[in-house]
Formats: structure tokens, C-alpha cells, sequence
């Protein structure tokens, strides 16, 4: 008899939030509002920018990819290519105006390869053509001769060869080496963790078209609209002020088009401004899988030592992670990968060091976790050998070492965890879900089915919401109020489907007491709202939402000092209320104050601005407070093995997680249970697999395999955590919920150990890497009854 | 007999006659380029994404079937007689939503809403084939939709939100109306197109099929394009001449005929499965997780054959339950063996002229066991690391005979020959398994490749072959998808 989870709740039921759209549109924040553009969506009217309807005169653009993954590039004839039936314009290096580079930080990311090669999919040249198909097919024609040089492709490679694209990164406190010494336990391991495809469904896409004067307007797919202006403006020889971008949406970004969507933008503002016409460059799925960057793979080696109790003492870790053939965002991901090393434990005693290997590999990038995630698998990897080692349940190892309340509370990096209560949640989460109950019987079941195995891992997540490079912490935000009373909102975020557009509008309807429809949420435009940061690090709606809400005050003061004086009443009488002003039994229509405003001859616009107050960080000596606050949260997973195959499925998760007052726990509940989908995406079916002569194989869909509605656990428990508010003044006291949810996952992975580590009666635990794909689960069954057997 | 050089097709309910269309142009280019409507999504090029989701009606025994498809990979001559039904054409013309676009909306089922025209297509095509409800049902229909941003739990919410309470929406309204102008596009049979210097035939019969074919023997068949597709949108193939088998209605029907299954070329792997999947229980899990619901309602069993794809998870079942294929040209008709058929990679038994008419598959005999195992890196629609076939007929512990084929062990399907000849000569006695299971290990020899290592394929080949035995001698199955829904 196999065991089976008692049949909780319905799926989702915890988690289905009803809000009838049209019902209710009172805007406040912290309802459950559909996102801004839903109907859009469902109606296939949410336009992309493939969709923008085509310019007279559009050119297409295509760009060729290098075969070779280290290569000198001795002879480029595109003669053939320029000659090709409707080719207008041919662009390699020699084209660029300006510098021919569009690396986000040192430099090193050329738009085109000049006379070498550094990877399989760099972008060798581009063709302009009258159409895409001309334009693919004249891609074709070109003969380049190579002089081939041996690649490094891997992590273990770039090691022994010494090749790194900056120096490594180190963090230390208190002694390890005579913690280590000293402990009466010490263990010594290595994890591996692949990277991960965003596998966005929308590809990487721009158009330019170009204006009058030379200027260029670009509509481009892209998380960080001012480095495209940067970059665009860079390679035309131009100033910003030539160059305006523009952002309606997203299908979705994830990290990847962080950095990453820039080269393309330039590519096609390079054609438009080569031949005055419109260009457009849509990457179709493979080029978009093998020329763009990807999620870090790392690997960890570790020394642990710690008490009989568990309690760790003592941890010196060595990671490398491959950063690609060029810098990219490597140097802030490793660093946050070293931040996140403690997850929520105090470590007291640690080093640990990161190596940013170079490798004839694409130049991985930003993608949600930003490094955090690969630490954090680390150390919970830890954590299970730990409790394995000393035969208990590795939920009280987890409790043991948890951050404390007033001792044990400053993290290895010398900022005090507060506003971050791990040990209630995790109760809460344990309690409501019978862990302990369950894992009782899971325990039962495996001693009674020698083929069917079950495992089950309750994983707790912290994750420190800010940019660590702290001079990104800062967004503007330009609001208008029309004379109709209609409201047109700007900001510098960018939507890629999270729902940032949707929530700062909650937070500006707020403000004004209108209802939500008043607002017109605008394109993000950097004609409008200048000098951005990109939207990452989960602090969108901080920023944003602050920066909304502070140019709306201002507008707000002047209509009350308005009304006041329209109705000789004092400015404290004076209140915005469901569309109104009011001052005691006086009332008029937003609309009405705003005509009023606009006789008196009161400005109806103003720019807001935030800047995360609080932080600090000294790089030089990885000391400071990079975080703002911590995201908290935690899952329990369960998985149920089939031992002879390899294959395994996911029963149960439950999720409780603190995203402070929601600002919208629609969009919140997304949050979580998307970016767990995709976290358990990554740990299990989603892998990179690179041939020996460093092509990347798994380019598309159909090799590359991300998590379908069947790999959704069947029973999906999650819950908003209804004590959850944040002990610092964000916006309505919310918190950041982008990336915290994806490493909730974690526990995917250890339940997956845990019912492997069954087959040898818990005595040990398998040495398995990430992705757990069946073979690996395979090989790891495999060893694990080896040494049983042995 | 009447050949038209045009197709026609109601987009919507609007009637479209295309006259010499590239045989090659996709219907998502189509409907992009050309109609302009921008709604139906590009996410992958090769069908297995799900963003470009259209749905077909077609009039089957008096009322349209809706069937939902990937407009990426289907070529617009195929629209010939059919609704064509894309994301646009689901609100009424007074603006209020299709019940499952109010679902989706309600359950805040998209965020970056890339994916959601497809979602919107499938569930559509759900809504009117009366999907059921349960969790694993809507799985294996939304299989062929990726989503990377909710994680799928709100679709699925509001799939089944939408499916419990369906309502007449407008296309139940206009359906005798649909049918009528479907009707009027029945007249030409035949179609012949040439669009600067591509030609497309689609003829109606296997006698004009053998007459096209020997007058063009380099003419490429053609039946879903769910593989031939790919070659035109990913790897740049001119397809000079087309040869659609889709509109010879002969090739289109399942017979059952002196205990002989006899499925046309042209039946598509949906309609297919309906019927192996009757007498061959176990055939039933694997097309569920055969493609999607969007490959099989246009892939077909026949093309899987005459591709010969060694990834195709068709191959070892037919080869294990030793199927027959009738290969008919101009001149003769001739039937192979499914095992003679395969000869290496991208090499089967037909030859220019030739056209695959007819899969035969036995039905089963007394005491024949019949089990099929694939292990893949993800349970739905992924492409098998291996698959394993096994047909043996049982006298007690006794094997009478064996076929046991294998798909992803060598570059065709292949037989396990020293593992057969072990099981037939020393039985399901503890001692004939290990003879069976040594037999084995020499019978292949795989290569290493992103869907699995050279080791670990030869470790699942033995696995899948203990699990075989296992249910034989237990008589149940114990994997974790067979208790799945418990």
C-alpha cells in the first residue's frame, strides 16, 4: 500500500482570489484588481512589439551567428549576401558609427564580432532586408574563413586555465578555519546547479524609426529602456536627447532582457540610421536561445563544521560560476550569490570565495534570483547533509540555525536581520500543513515500498530586496491630470507582466481618491521619465510606486489649496474623496477641480522622485547594509519517486509567504505561484546542454524543457501571510514579491533527496546535482545502493 | 473529376479564396502578415509552444468539430474547407467576452499575456468538445501551451470555471449558418496550385495521388507538417513541389478489417489513438504525452512512418506489435513489415512514386501482452530518451513469442533480438529474465546526446524491460504516473 496525502483542499483553493472585473473598481490599494491589461490579453489586442502595426517602408532584419565558439575570424566576403534578392543593407563592425560595443558595464560585448569569435551565436553581421524571409535567407550567402582555437567551455576548464572575466570575490567573518577545527562534526561536499533559459515567450525584439534631424525613436523589448537609449545613442555617435525609447509591454523578461535586449535595439537603429528607413529585429526562438545570456550555473564546494545539536560553527565554501565569454551583470550576481550564501541562517564563521570563470560560452546574465537562488541552493544543501548526518529532521537543523531575534542577527555581511520573522512563519506554515504528521507517514510508507518512495522538505527563503549597486536605488515618476479630470501616469518601470502597472496605478488612484479607470497607464517612454533604472531586483513597485505617489502629492496639495480657495474655506476643511473634493457639505467633481485649477492657473503636472533611504554598502570590504528590508517566505514540497526510473512527480507543495500589506494580492498570488513554477523549472526538466565544440543544443523548445500545466504540483497550497506587514516604510507597507518566490523551489529539490536518501534508510544523502532530471535522479539512486550495498 | 488552383476557407465567418497561394506560407504568416491580425502569437516556429493556437472547424456528421492547431507549422493550403478560428473572433460584436476569455480574466490567468492568445484557442476548442474537468484531463489538453509567467494554477482555475457552466456562444448560435457555407466550399475536390514555380497538389483520391506522384517523384507528401513544417520555418527548405495527402478521404479512415486494425496514412494521431488506444490499453498514456493535443490533431501516423523519425514514439510500438505498411504507387501496391521498413537514419523502404497508403496493425491475439515505456526529461510532450516496446504472447510462464523494439537506442527503431530469442527459449523464470536481460545488454549500442548519455540510455533500456516483466508477473502497474489521481 503506497502512500497518498490525504486529499487537503481542492487545487488552488487556498488560492483562488474572486474579484468579478467591472464589479468593483473603487481603487484602493490592496484589492484584488485583474491586471491592467487582462481583457487585452484574452482578446489578442495587448500589442507587443511585433504587433505595432508596420511602417510604410519597414525594413527586416536578420543577424548571422557565429558556428565556432573560439575562432579568429581571417577573411568576412559578404559580397554574396549584399547581392541577395531585396538585401538593402549589410552591417557588420566596420558599420557601427559610433563604438561598437553595447556591453551594460566594462565594455567587452561587441554589437558585431571584430576579427575573432568568442562564442557559439555571437552575433557576426546583420541584414537588412524588404523582407524577414529575404533577410533570413541572405544570412546564407555569406563565406567567412576561421582560424580555430581551442574553446573553454566549462567551469572546471576556465579553472585550470586561469581564465576569469573579473577577479574574484571573497566575504569573511569571525575564523572559520578554527571553527572548522574545532567542530565536533565536519563535513566536506560539492553541488553543482545548471543555468536556466528565461524562455520568455516573447523574444527579444526592437524597432527604430528614424525622426526628422536624425533622431531615432525605438520601441524595443527591453526591462531597461534608459541603457537602450544609452546604448543606441553610443553606437549612432549621438547624444541621449537624439534618442527616445519606448516600452509598452513585455511577453514577459525575467532578467533576460535586462541587459541583454540593448544589442538588438542597436542593430536596428543602426540600420534606420544607415538607410533612413524603419527597422525592425525580431529574434526568432533559436537565435534568441543561443545568442542570448542565461542564468549563471555555479558550482559549490563546502567545509562544514558544526555542533552535535547541528548547529553550524564553521563554513568555508569555494563557487565558480560560468559568466560566458564577456562580463555582462556576472560581478553584481556573484556578489548577491556570496550575500545569499546565509539564506535566513546565522553563519557565524565563514569564507567564502567566487570565481567568475571566462568561457567561450554566450554571456549569462540577469535572470530572477539574480545569483541568490544558486547561493541559497548551497547552503540548504548543506543543511540536508547536516541532518542527515546527525539522523534528524532537517526542518529543526533549519530552526537551529535560523536568525535570532536579538542575538545571532547580523548577517555575515554585518547587516542586522530585523522585520524578518522566519521562526513564526515557518510554524505557521508547518502547523497548517501537518509536516511533522506527514512526514511521520511518508517515513511509514517508504519502509513498507521498496520501488515507490516519498520524500517531503520544508525550505524557508530570505531574500534582501535593493540593488546592491546602491546608486540604482532611485525612480522618478511624471503624473498629469487633465482638465476632463482624466489622470495620465508615467514612470521609469517597465511591464513585463508582473503587475507593476496595475499596482502603481492602485497606489495613484489612492492618492487622488478617483477610481481606477481615470488613469491612463502609460508606455514606459524615456522622453518622459529620464534617466531610469531597469526594472529588477523585485523593486519596482518600491520605487515606482513611491516616485508615483510622490508627484501625485504634490498635485493633490495644490487641488486642495485649490478647492480651499475656491470655496474661501480653509486647505484642512478640504478633502479628495471617491472622486471628489469635499469640504464639509461643499463637494465638486474631480473633473470640475481640475477646470478650476487650470483658471487659477495651477500646474497639473509634477515629476515625483524616491530614493531608498537607509542603505549603504562598502563593496571594497563587503561590509555595509545593501538591503533596504528581507522578503520572507517558505514551502514545503513533496514528491513521490519512482526508484527503479528515476522519475519522480510533485505531489503536494504549500506555500506561506510575506509580501507585507499586499499592495494587490491578485498580482501577488501570481507572483508566488509563478516564480515557483519556474524555480522547480529550473531545479528539474529545464537543462542547457552544450556539445564538445560549445553549441548549445537545447535551443528550443522542443529540446529545452520548461515546466508544463502537468509538472504543477497537484495540490498547490499557497497562501499570502495575513500577519505580513514591513517593519520599514515602503510603499502602503508592502514587499517586494518579483524574485523571493522562485527559491521557494529549494524545497522541490530537497524533497527529492529526501526520498532518494530513503533507499539508504536516511543513512545518506545522494550526491545530486541540478537540474534533477530523471537521469540524474537515476544516477544518484544508482550510487546511493552502490555504497549501500558495498 | 474537377481541380480547382484555388483554396477557400472562412476566416471567422468571413469566406476567403486564395488562387495560387504558396503552398509553403504558414497560416500564422498569414494571419500576421497578410490579414494583418496580430493576435495569434510567435513563440517558437516549430509547434511546440502553443502562442499561435488557432482552431479549425471543420463539419464532421452534420455539426463542426473544433480542433485546435499550431498555425506556425501548418501550411495555409490545409485551410481548404475549413473555419478557420483565430483569438479576434471570440468576442461578440457587442464587445462582451467569450465565456473563456471572462475565465481567464477572472482568474488573473495571464500577466505577460504573450501566451494567452493560444491559451484562449485551446481552451476554446475545450470548451466545445465538452472537455472534462478533472485536473488530468485539462493537463493533457494544455500540454501544447507553454506559459512562463502564472505557473499555470490560475489557467487552470479558470479552465475548469469555464468548462463547468458552458453556455451557447455565438459560434453554437451560427453553426447551421457555418455549416451552410461550409458546404458551398465541397465542390472542387481537387486542388492544384502553382505559386511562382511552387507547386501544391492535393488530389482525392490514392488513384490521382499515384498519378500526381509519378508525374512528380520528387514531389514532398505531405500529410500534418508537423515535421515538414519545421523544415520550411527552421532549416530553410524550398519545398519545390508539395503533395498534400490530407484531402484523399480514402487515406483518412480506420477500418477494422479480418482482426486487422487499418488505419489510412492521412488519419491523424488524434483520430488514431482513439482506436489503438481501445485495443491497446497502454498506447492510451502514450499519446497522451505523444506531442500535444495541437500536434496530433494534424500529425499523422503515416507521416511519423514515412519521416521514419527515430524519435517518433509511434515507431517501436508498430514495429512491436508488427504492423504492416501498404506502400502503393502509380503501378503496384506492395506491403513491408514494419521492422523491414526502417533501414538507417532518414532511410525507410519507399521509394519516388511511392506513397505510404495504409498502416495494418493486428489486433490483439490470446495471451499477446502488449506495454509501451518512455522516459523523457518532462512527463508531457517531450520527446522520449527512450522508449521501450514490448508484445510478448504468454502460454503460462512460457514465452510462445517476443517483440520488443526500442526508439532512442540507434538511429532507426530497433528490435532486441538476443533479448527476444533468450525470452522465447528460457521463459519468464527468473533464470530466462537474466538471460533476457544479458541479451539485451548487447543488443544496442546508443550514443550520448542532450536527451540522455550512451550509460544511462543502456541503464533505462533494462529498466524499462524490468518493468515489463514486473507487470507481467504482478499483473499491475506500479509507476508514479500509474497511481497518478489517485
Amino acid at each position: 500500500m503506497s502512500y497518498l496525502p490525504a486529499r487537503g483542499q481542492a487545487f488552488g483553493k487556498c488560492g483562488m482570489l474572486d474579484y468579478a472585473p467591472g464589479k468593483d473598481m473603487t481603487a484602493t490599494v490592496t484589492k484584488p484588481l485583474p491586471h491592467d491589461s487582462a481583457v487585452r490579453h484574452v482578446t489578442g489586442q495587448a500589442q507587443y512589439v511585433d504587433d505595432i502595426p508596420e511602417p510604410m517602408d519597414l525594413l527586416h532584419v536578420w543577424t548571422a551567428l557565429s558556428p565556432h565558439a573560439c575562432a579568429r575570424i581571417v577573411s568576412m566576403d559578404l559580397q554574396d549576401v549584399s547581392s541577395a534578392p531585396g538585401v538593402i543593407a549589410v552591417l557588420n563592425a566596420h558599420s557601427v558609427p559610433g563604438e561598437n560595443d553595447c556591453s551594460p558595464t566594462v565594455g567587452d560585448d561587441p554589437v558585431f564580432a571584430e576579427a575573432r569569435v568568442d562564442f557559439a551565436g555571437q552575433v557576426l553581421f546583420a541584414v537588412a532586408a524588404e523582407s524577414e524571409h529575404q533577410a533570413r535567407d541572405a544570412c546564407q550567402h555569406a563565406r567567412i574563413g576561421y582560424e580555430l582555437e581551442e574553446p573553454i567551455l566549462c567551469i572546471k576548464d576556465a579553472l585550470d586555465r586561469d581564465s576569469h572575466v573579473l577577479p574574484p570575490v571573497s566575504i569573511r567573518r569571525g575564523d572559520p578555519e578554527s571553527a572548522l577545527q574545532n567542530a565536533a562534526n565536519r563535513l566536506k561536499g560539492a553541488i553543482e546547479c545548471g543555468g536556466q533559459d528565461h524562455f520568455y515567450l516573447e523574444g527579444q525584439a526592437a524597432m527604430a524609426i528614424p525622426r526628422e534631424g536624425g533622431d531615432m525613436l525605438i520601441h524595443s523589448s527591453t526591462q531597461h529602456p534608459s541603457e537602450v537609449q544609452i546604448l543606441v545613442s553610443k553606437v549612432l555617435g549621438k547624444p541621449l536627447n537624439a534618442v527616445q525609447v519606448e516600452v509598452r509591454r513585455m511577453g514577459g523578461g525575467f532578467g533576460g532582457k535586462e541587459t541583454q535586449a540593448s544589442q538588438w535595439a542597436c542593430i536596428a537603429a543602426i540600420v534606420a540610421s544607415k538607410t533612413g528607413r524603419p527597422a525592425k529585429l525580431r529574434l526568432d526562438r533559436d537565435i534568441d536561445m543561443l545568442a542570448t545570456g542565461k542564468r549563471h550555473d555555479f558550482v559549490f564546494e563546502y567545509d562544514v563544521g558544526f555542533d552535535a545539536a547541528g548547529r553550524i560553527q564553521g563554513l568555508k565554501i569555494d563557487m565558480a560560476s560560468r559568466c560566458g565569454y564577456s562580463a555582462d551583470l556576472s560581478q553584481p550576481i556573484n556578489d548577491r550569490a556570496l550575500l545569499h550564501l546565509d539564506n535566513a541562517y546565522f553563519l557565524e564563521n565563514i569564507s567564502a570565495t567566487t570565481q567568475l570563470c571566462r568561457t567561450n560560452t554566450v554571456s549569462n546574465t540577469a535572470f530572477r534570483g539574480f545569483g541568490g537562488p544558486q547561493g541559497m541552493l548551497c547552503i540548504e544543501r548543506i543543511i540536508d547533509e547536516i541532518a542527515c548526518h546527525l539522523g534528524k529532521d532537517a526542518l529543526q537543523i533549519r530552526r537551529l540555525n535560523f536568525y535570532g531575534k536579538r542575538t545571532r542577527n547580523v548577517t555575515h555581511y554585518g547587516m542586522r536581520v530585523t522585520g524578518f520573522d522566519i521562526r513564526a512563519l515557518t510554524s505557521e506554515l508547518a502547523g497548517c500543513s501537518d509536516y511533522h504528521e506527514r512526514r511521520k507517514m511518508i517515513r511509514r510508507a517508504n519502509q513498507k515500498n521498496p520501488r515507490i518512495r516519498h520524500g517531503i522538505a520544508l525550505t524557508p527563503v530570505k531574500f534582501g530586496i535593493s540593488f546592491t549597486t546602491t546608486h540604482f536605488n532611485h525612480a522618478c515618476a511624471l503624473v498629469h491630470v487633465y482638465t476632463d479630470g482624466s489622470i495620465h501616469l508615467n514612470h521609469g518601470g517597465t511591464e513585463m507582466g508582473q503587475g507593476l502597472f496595475i499596482k502603481v496605478a492602485q497606489v495613484v488612484a489612492e492618492e487622488f481618491s478617483v477610481a481606477l479607470d481615470t488613469i491612463k497607464i502609460a508606455e514606459t517612454n524615456t522622453s518622459r521619465v529620464p534617466n531610469t533604472v531597469a526594472t529588477a531586483a523585485s523593486a519596482g513597485s518600491d520605487l515606482n510606486g513611491k516616485a508615483a505617489q510622490d508627484a501625485a502629492r504634490k498635485i493633490k496639495n495644490r487641488l486642495i489649496a485649490v478647492a480651499a480657495r475656491h470655496w474661501s474655506a480653509d486647505q484642512d476643511e478640504v478633502q479628495l474623496m471617491h472622486g471628489h473634493a469635499v469640504a464639509g457639505r461643499r463637494s465638486m467633481s474631480f473633473a470640475e477641480l481640475a477646470r478650476i485649477a487650470q483658471r487659477m492657473r495651477v500646474p497639473l503636472s509634477a515629476t515625483g522622485h524616491y530614493r531608498t533611504p537607509k542603505i549603504n554598502w562598502d563593496r571594497s570590504r563587503m561590509l555595509g547594509r545593501p538591503f533596504f528590508y528581507f522578503s520572507a517566505g517558505a514551502a514545503i514540497s513533496e514528491v513521490m519517486l519512482d526508484s527503479l526510473t528515476g522519475e519522480y512527480r510533485l505531489r503536494r507543495v504549500d506555500i506561506l509567504h510575506d509580501v507585507g500589506q499586499s499592495l494587490n494580492p491578485a498580482i501577488d498570488m501570481g507572483q508566488i505561484e509563478g516564480g515557483f513554477v519556474q524555480g522547480a523549472g529550473w531545479l528539474t526538466s529545464e537543462e542547457l546542454w552544450w556539445d564538445d565544440d560549445g553549441n548549445l543544443r537545447t535551443h528550443a523548445p522542443s529540446t529545452y524543457k520548461i515546466p508544463t500545466s502537468g509538472d504543477v504540483p497537484e495540490e498547490f497550497n499557497v497562501r499570502i501571510w495575513e500577519r505580513g506587514r514591513n517593519t520599514e516604510d515602503t510603499i502602503y507597507r508592502s514587499k517586494a514579491v518579483g524574485e523571493p518566490p522562485l527559491m521557494l523551489a529549494i524545497s522541490v529539490f530537497s524533497a527529492i533527496g529526501d526520498a532518494i536518501s530513503s533507499l539508504s534508510d536516511y543513512r545518506q544523502w545522494p550526491h545530486l546535482d541540478a537540474p534533477a532530471t530523471p537521469e540524474r535522479v537515476l544516477m544518484a539512486i544508482k550510487s546511493i545502493r552502490d555504497t549501500e550495498v558495498a | 473529376m474537377a481541380t480547382g488552383n484555388s483554396i477557400r476557407f472562412l476566416l471567422g465567418w468571413q469566406p476567403r479564396s486564395l488562387a495560387d497561394c504558396s503552398p509553403t506560407l504558414t497560416v500564422l504568416e498569414y494571419l500576421r502578415k497578410i490579414e494583418r491580425m496580430t493576435g495569434t502569437k510567435e513563440g517558437c516556429a516549430e509547434g511546440d509552444c502553443g502562442a499561435c493556437t488557432v482552431v479549425l472547424g471543420a463539419v464532421e456528421n452534420g455539426s463542426i468539430r473544433y480542433r485546435a492547431v499550431n498555425s506556425c507549422i501548418m501550411f495555409v493550403p490545409f485551410l481548404n474547407g475549413h473555419q478557420l478560428i483565430t483569438v479576434e473572433h471570440l468576442q461578440t460584436s457587442d464587445g462582451s467576452l467569450h465565456p473563456v476569455q471572462n475565465a481567464v480574466v477572472a482568474a488573473h490567468g495571464s500577466q505577460c499575456g504573450f501566451c494567452t492568445p493560444g491559451f484562449i484557442m485551446s481552451m476554446f476548442a475545450m470548451y466545445h468538445n465538452h472537455w472534462p474537468q478533472d485536473r488530468q484531463s485539462i493537463d493533457n489538453a494544455l500540454a501544447g501551451n507553454l506559459c512562463r509567467c502564472t505557473g499555470y494554477a490560475p489557467i487552470v482555475r479558470a479552465c475548469r470555471k469555464a468548462l463547468g457552466s458552458p453556455v451557447e456562444d455565438q459560434f453554437d448560435k451560427r453553426e447551421k449558418h457555418t455549416i451552410g457555407k461550409l458546404s458551398e466550399f465541397d465542390a472542387a475536390p481537387s486542388i492544384e496550385m502553382n505559386a511562382q514555380g511552387q507547386r501544391y497538389f492535393a488530389p482525392s483520391t490514392t488513384h490521382e495521388l499515384g498519378r500526381v506522384l509519378a508525374h512528380h517523384p520528387d514531389g514532398r507528401i505531405v500529410a500534418g507538417a508537423t515535421d515538414v513544417g519545421l523544415w520550411v520555418t527552421k532549416h530553410r527548405r524550398r519545398l519545390q513541389t508539395v503533395v498534400y495527402t490530407g484531402a484523399v478521404k480514402s487515406m483518412k479512415q480506420v477500418n477494422i478489417d479480418h482482426g486487422v486494425i487499418q488505419i489510412g496514412a492521412a488519419v491523424t494521431i488524434s483520430d488514431a489513438m482513439a482506436v489503438l488506444g481501445e485495443h491497446y490499453e497502454s498506447l492510451d498514456e502514450l499519446f497522451a504525452r505523444y506531442g500535444s493535443v495541437q500536434v496530433r490533431n494534424r500529425a499523422t501516423l503515416g507521416g511519423n512512418v514515412a519521416n521514419g523519425s527515430p524519435i517518433g514514439d509511434s515507431l517501436p510500438a508498430l514495429v512491436a506489435l508488427d504492423a504492416r505498411f501498404v506502400i502503393t504507387s502509380k503501378r503496384h501496391t506492395r506491403t513491408v513489415a514494419a521492422q523491414d521498413f526502417f533501414i538507417d537514419y532518414g532511410k525507410q523502404d519507399i521509394s519516388p512514386g511511392e506513397f505510404l497508403e495504409r498502416i495494418d496493425v493486428p489486433l490483439p491475439e490470446v495471451g499477446q501482452e502488449f506495454r509501451i515505456f518512455k522516459i523523457s526529461k518532462r512527463y508531457h510532450q517531450d520527446i522520449s530518451a527512450v522508449c521501450g516496446a514490448f508484445s510478448v504472447t504468454l502460454e503460462s510462464v512460457s514465452v510462445q513469442s517476443a517483440r520488443i523494439c526500442y526508439g532512442g537506442m540507434a538511429a532507426v527503431p530497433l528490435r532486441a533480438g538476443n533479448c527476444e530469442r533468450a525470452l522465447t527459449r528460457y521463459g519468464l523464470e527468473p533464470a530466462g529474465v537474466a538471460r533476457a536481460r544479458a541479451g539485451l545488454g548487447r543488443d544496442f549500442n546508443p550514443i550520448s546526446d542532450f536527451r540522455g548519455s550512451a550509460e544511462y540510455r543502456s541503464i533505462i533500456a533494462l529498466i524499462l524491460f524490468d518493468r515489463f516483466i514486473d507487470e507481467l508477473l504482478t499483473g499491475e502497474g506500479s509507476s508514479v504516473w500509474q497511481v497518478r489521481h489517485a
